[in-house]
């Protein structure tokens, strides 16, 4: 059997609250999050990066947290598709528009692409459509065409307006 | 029904399982977990044809800590059991194909369990391997019964020799190939099983079949129905990949939980799941055509052949879709069609979205361009002449007695992507370009249910019941995989009963508490299944009417009151509706002709491109869809699945490309397997018409598959009218439009004039 | 099927001196790891050999961007994305910015470093084209000292470079002399997001009264490391445009690169690609 070095034990902030877990230290973010923390909103598509179902926001950026190992998520601040809806079950102006448009069929790629459009949103308030598509690019979805998930980042952005 | 109620079937409400979905919330398989639950993985073969000789079990492992499963295992029959009984749940003696599983392992630790898989050795003596529809049809190696055809029809309508003998047609040939295309649905393949003698088998899964997966594992342990409970777990897309194949990772689930006694579960990783899993049936379709020189089909003889991989799985059906599909939407008095599928040592293909319609489709499309050219009219002049009319026969010589018009859809199809103008604007701009632009387009359709007399021997159930809270809640075995099962019946209910959308519930696929409606495939789960929906609802209500607790007029509020009052003074309140055929449709089996389905849905696809002749690479720049499917019952879903299909469709044209290596996918991952991004896509633009069919809810008709069959050969057609090379075999790579373009040019310099572009 | 994790260490050290004395310590037992976007898919393909690594990523003297009067020098760290907002980046190494925009998506861009590109050594890899046009030169650091080497051989193989396993790319220093070039970057991939490349080109040339001055034309995905197209760079200096140049430098090409196929691609396609490419970019020059 190889050799096992120790488990490693990590602190980071996850959806707004401190949480402490114990992890080999290059396990997978991902994992770490649905099994530790069974925060099980964020999905493996692909485990190379290529997929954006398991995007998280670490330190404010958009990452496939398929390719970050648990050592670096020490001291960070994370938040999960779980963090994004508002305080009292009301949800984000972009989760609302999904929901609107039609933006999730199957849902398996929804957490990860409404992060992306999150962040999107954040930097481009008012997107062309190029600014959408490469601002999406690095989540996959088979169901939809993206038609629809580009009609729900530009309803998301006509309703959000100032406030978010 | 009350006045004011507004028409629910029509409208866009909310999607039923969406705030979970947006939330992430939903639960799929790999997100459930039990306790002292172990991880499975399957050892695979890395040869594609052999004897087996020796397992190993390599050191540094803790082989007492694992569960080990072999064939020996199993306590019923070694089969997944579809159609043939040819297919082992695990190898026993002898692999007909790469990646097949021939041992299982379970173990606590995920981790561990991969480096066990790692360390079984399994010797293998090689046999001879086919890997090419060409060779498998040669019948020199024999790998599959007597001559390597699982499966061959016939379908002869009129007298084609005698048509292709007349002096006074053209005739046509072109051979035409699609390749293996991967489902690609975002959530790899996943099963969790719990299984004891005493209480049986349970599984809980990512699938669109619960009594597929039944029928299978009733073999595989030799117990009754009633032992065998199989649920569907949220399912993160399926598109036909995970209709047949879940009952093999069902029954290794089971198998490991059953040794083991704890439950078990599988997640295949993306690698794995490419390699092994079904795909696409690869084809090649020679269609000889003889048409008079004003441009009316004469006959058409078409040899369709389908590369079904190792194992029979479902390629008779598809390869049945395929032919039927085969000659399209046109009349022609005198068809031919020869179809077989033959088996290969590559890992068995199986359904995929269209299910052999998109591949004859497109050879047929291309076809009938090629034929057009032949005798000086335009793509589009052509198909007028000879689309199918109201009160003409099929190839099958099945009868359309609904109103289509077929023109009209053409009509609208060529307005809105404003083709004329971009054909004459392309054709001045083009010469000088780079950049060359084109437009194209392809008309066919789409068959909805099963064929023939299928949804007959399904008979499918559904049942409606009413809740202790009063609410009503719909019993059936048909899968929500993204489509939108479960807003659709509900829809369907609320308003057969005219009662408020959230009054229903939908009942998650359980085979201990659902009927079998059929399976979720063949574009018939709104068609076929919500008509019963509708019929189960309707008894429902009369059942309260009957019983006097509902007055005229009621409201939502009303109807829970007395489901409630039911309940409460009579007992259960539950109906059930089984499947009837429609009056007057006559297939036969034996000579494949006849009414192969009870609907068609009819459909024009435009596509307009950039095909950049420095790179050769081709981008989609608009797309537009017109098709005519009854009734429209949810706008937004119903746009999203043609959205959907389309780019499923632009993948399968230009660069889903499956490379094999010895029988073997070797472009196994997300990087290496290319299907669109967000910024590969133009919007796609969709326009519906609505001819009701009467014997779908409201009218509908099924459209799930439909876009798979119209987007590659309208962006061929594409292609070839900004290049004036028309490619053959898809996907149409770059490289493999460099190589069109090559021996285009080396074939106009040979006959030493220059190729003229095409208008 | 995934590496066997457990057997995997990641150390954080908490100094960059602590960095390279545990490189010089141990040479050859750790690696740097910093974004992981390559590593990391390595690992879950199972074929991480490497085992040992020490975590780099929120190292500050490898992250600062400093311009100065003749050149500007990125720290290894720079992610793609940082690349791309840079404003001096953005206004005088447009091919620098234009490959951090095509490597990946978002998420892969906010994570992959210009020093872990350079140290992963993919012959596909979309900066180095542009890194080897701009003269670019590294600095490798160890316990022992500094030295600054030409970007350009830097790589000898595949996967092979002019580096020792006790050294760390620390810095990336591009000089600031070609802003009145004419500069050139096109990727072909297998799409148009997320794509790895099958030829990529970057290109410079200075043109003076319709002649050919100098000229950097540089290509990835058609060698094992990135090649600058040396043959072609001669035959076209002192030369005034036209189509017999461009035809001259299409058939120089064949001696400068040698394409493969793979499951991505074949060796004509890039070929005739890259040909293709070099005259879609000569044209752009004035003639």
């Amino acid at each position: 059997m190889p050799d096992a070095p120790a488990k490693i034990e990590i602190e980071c902030i996850v959806n707004g609250a401190p949480r402490r877990f114990r992890a080999w230290p290059m396990d997978r973010l991902l994992d770490v999050l649905r099994r530790e923390l069974a925060l099980t909103g964020t999905k493996e598509g692909c485990g190379e990066g290529e997929c954006g179902a398991c995007s998280v926001l670490l330190d404010g950026a958009l990452v496939n947290s398929c390719l970050v190992p648990a050592a670096q998520a020490a001291g960070s601040v994370i938040r999960t598709i779980e963090g994004l809806a508002l305080a009292g079950e009301k949800l984000a102006a972009v989760q609302q528009a999904f929901l609107d448009c039609g933006g999730a069929q199957c849902g398996i790629c929804t957490p990860g692409m409404i992060l992306a459009a999150t962040v999107l949103l954040e930097k481009h308030p008012q997107p062309s459509e190029t600014e959408i598509r490469a601002g999406l690019s690095g989540n996959l979805c088979r169901c939809t065409g993206y038609t629809k998930i580009f009609d729900a980042v530009v309803r998301a952005c006509q309703s959000t307006g100032a406030a978010r | 029904m009350p006045s004011q109620r507004q028409k629910l079937v029509g409208q866009s409400v909310p999607r039923k399982e969406g705030r979970d979905k947006v939330t992430g919330r939903a639960r799929y398989t790999d997100d459930l977990t039990f306790p002292a639950m172990l991880h499975g993985a399957t050892v695979r073969s890395e040869v594609p044809r052999g004897i087996i000789r020796k397992i190993e079990f390599g050191p540094g492992i803790p082989w007492d800590e694992f569960t080990v499963v072999t064939a020996r295992d199993i306590p019923g029959e070694n089969c997944v059991l579809l159609i043939e009984h040819d297919q082992p749940l695990l190898a026993d003696g002898k692999v007909n194909h790469p990646e097949e599983a021939i041992v299982l392992l379970a173990h606590p630790d995920p981790y561990l369990l991969e480096e066990a898989r790692r360390a079984v050795r399994i010797l293998i003596d090689p046999l001879p391997p086919i890997f090419t529809l060409e060779d498998s049809l040669a019948g020199e190696e024999i790998i599959w019964g007597k001559d390597n055809i699982f499966k061959s029809y016939s379908v002869n309508k009129g007298d084609v020799e005698a048509a292709f003998a007349r002096e006074d047609c053209v005739v046509v040939e072109g051979e035409y190939r699609t390749g293996a295309q991967e489902q690609l649905y975002i959530e790899p393949q996943a099963m969790i099983s719990i299984a004891n003698p005493d209480d049986g088998v349970t599984v809980w899964g990512s699938l669109q079949c619960p009594y597929y997966v039944q029928k299978a594992l009733i073999a595989i342990f030799n117990l009754p129905a009633e032992k065998i409970r199989v649920v569907q777990a949220e399912t993160g897309g399926g598109f036909g990949g995970k209709e047949e194949y879940p009952s093999m990772i069902a029954g290794h689930a089971a198998l490991l939980a059953l040794k083991s006694g704890r439950p078990v579960k599988i997640v295949y990783d993306r690698a794995e799941d490419m390699a092994a899993t079904t795909k696409r049936h690869p084809s090649r379709t020679r269609h000889r055509t003889a048409v008079t020189r004003d441009g009316k089909l004469l006959a058409m003889d078409i040899d369709f052949a389908l590369d079904g991989g190792a194992y029979a799985t479902l390629s008779s059906v598809v390869l049945s879709r395929g032919t039927i599909h085969a000659a399209g939407p046109y009349f022609c008095p005198n068809v031919r069609i020869r179809s077989r599928v033959a088996a290969t040592n590559l890992p068995p293909h199986g359904a995929f979205r269209g299910f052999g319609a998109p591949q004859s489709i497109f050879a047929l499309e291309r076809q009938m361009d090629s034929v057009a050219q032949a005798i000086g009219l335009s793509p589009e002049e052509f198909r007028r002449r000879n689309f199918i009319k109201q009160e003409e026969t099929t190839a099958t010589g099945q009868i359309i007695h609904e109103a289509v018009n077929m023109d009209r859809l053409l009509d609208r199809a060529l307005r809105e992507s404003d083709y004329a103008a971009k054909r004459e604007r392309f054709a001045r701009e083009n010469p000088t370009a780079r950049l060359k632009r084109g437009i194209g387009f392809a008309t066919f359709f789409h068959g909805a249910g099963f064929t023939g007399s299928g949804e007959s021997y399904l008979a499918s159930l559904v049942d409606a019941a009413a809740t202790p809270e009063g609410r009503v809640r719909i019993l059936a075995a048909s899968t929500e995989i993204g489509q939108g099962t479960n807003t659709v019946f509900a829809q369907i209910a609320a308003e057969a009963l005219a009662i408020d959308y959230d009054q229903i519930e939908i009942a998650q696929p359980d085979t201990a508490a659902v009927p079998n409606s059929g399976p979720t495939v063949a574009s018939r789960t709104s068609m076929v299944v919500g008509k019963l929906v509708e019929t189960a609802a309707l008894a429902l209500k009369h059942e309260l009417t009957s019983a006097g607790l509902l007055a005229p007029n009621y409201s939502s509020e009303d109807f829970a009151r007395a489901c409630r009052e039911f309940i409460a003074t009579r007992g259960p309140l539950r109906s059930r509706a089984q499947y009837q055929a429609p009056p007057g449709l006559h297939w036969d089996d034996a000579t494949y002709s006849g009414d192969a389905y009870g609907a068609y849905a009819w459909a024009v696809y435009v596509a307009e491109v950039t095909v950049d002749t420095a790179t050769f690479e081709t981008h989609v720049d608009d797309f537009v869809a017109v098709q005519e499917v009854g009734k429209v019952i949810h706008p937004v879903f119903a746009a999203g699945q043609i959205e959907g299909g389309v780019a499923q469709s632009i993948g399968f044209a230009l660069t889903e490309n499956v490379v094999w290596h010895n029988g073997r996918m070797a472009n196994g991952q997300m990087t290496n397997y290319i299907m669109p991004t967000s910024a590969d896509l133009p919007r796609i633009r969709i326009f519906f018409e609505e001819t009701p069919y009467p014997f779908g809810p409201d009218g509908a008709k099924g459209i799930g598959e439909l876009p798979l069959d119209g987007g590659a050969p309208a962006i061929l057609s594409a292609i070839e009218n900004a290049t004036g090379i028309s490619v053959r075999e898809i996907p149409a790579t770059p490289e493999r439009l460099m190589q069109a373009f090559d021996a285009a040019e080396s074939a106009a310099a040979h006959e030493r004039e220059p190729a003229r572009p095409r208008a | 099927m995934r590496s066997y994790v457990p057997a995997y260490e990641m150390r954080t050290p908490a100094t960059l001196a602590e960095t390279l004395v545990t490189l010089a310590r141990e040479p050859g037992i750790w690696r740097p790891f910093a974004g992981g976007t390559d590593l990391m898919v390595l690992l879950e393909a199972g074929k991480l050999a490497h085992r040992r690594f020490l975590n780099i990523w929120k190292l500050p003297e490898l992250r600062c961007v400093a311009v100065a009067k003749d050149s500007v020098t990125l720290g290894a760290l720079a992610t793609y994305t940082e690349i791309q907002s840079h404003p001096i980046l953005s206004a005088e190494f447009p091919l620098l910015c234009r490959a951090a925009a095509e490597t990946g998506s978002v998420a892969t861009q906010n994570r992959g470093t210009l020093g872990g590109n350079i140290a992963n050594a993919s012959p596909a890899a979309d900066s180095p084209p542009a890194l080897a046009v701009y003269d670019a030169s590294l600095e490798l650091i160890s316990a022992a000292g500094s030295r600054w080497v030409s970007y350009d051989g830097f790589h000898t193989g595949y996967k092979k470079m002019l580096m020792r396993p006790d050294e760390l790319i620390a810095r990336i220093r591009l000089p600031r002399d070609k802003n009145n070039w004419i500069q050139y970057y096109a990727k072909v991939g297998t799409r148009r997001a997320q794509a790895i490349s099958k030829v990529c080109l970057a290109a410079a040339a200075q043109v003076e009264a319709g002649t050919i001055r100098d000229v950097r034309i540089a290509f990835g995905s058609v060698a094992p490391t990135v090649v600058r197209a040396k043959t072609v760079e001669a035959a076209l200096r002192g030369q005034h445009l036209n189509a017999n140049v461009i035809a001259a430098s299409r058939a120089a090409l064949e001696r400068d690169i040698t394409p493969i196929d793979d499951i991505r691609s074949t060796a004509r396609y890039r070929l005739r690609i890259a040909q293709n490419l070099l005259a879609e970019f000569l044209k752009t020059l004035p003639a």
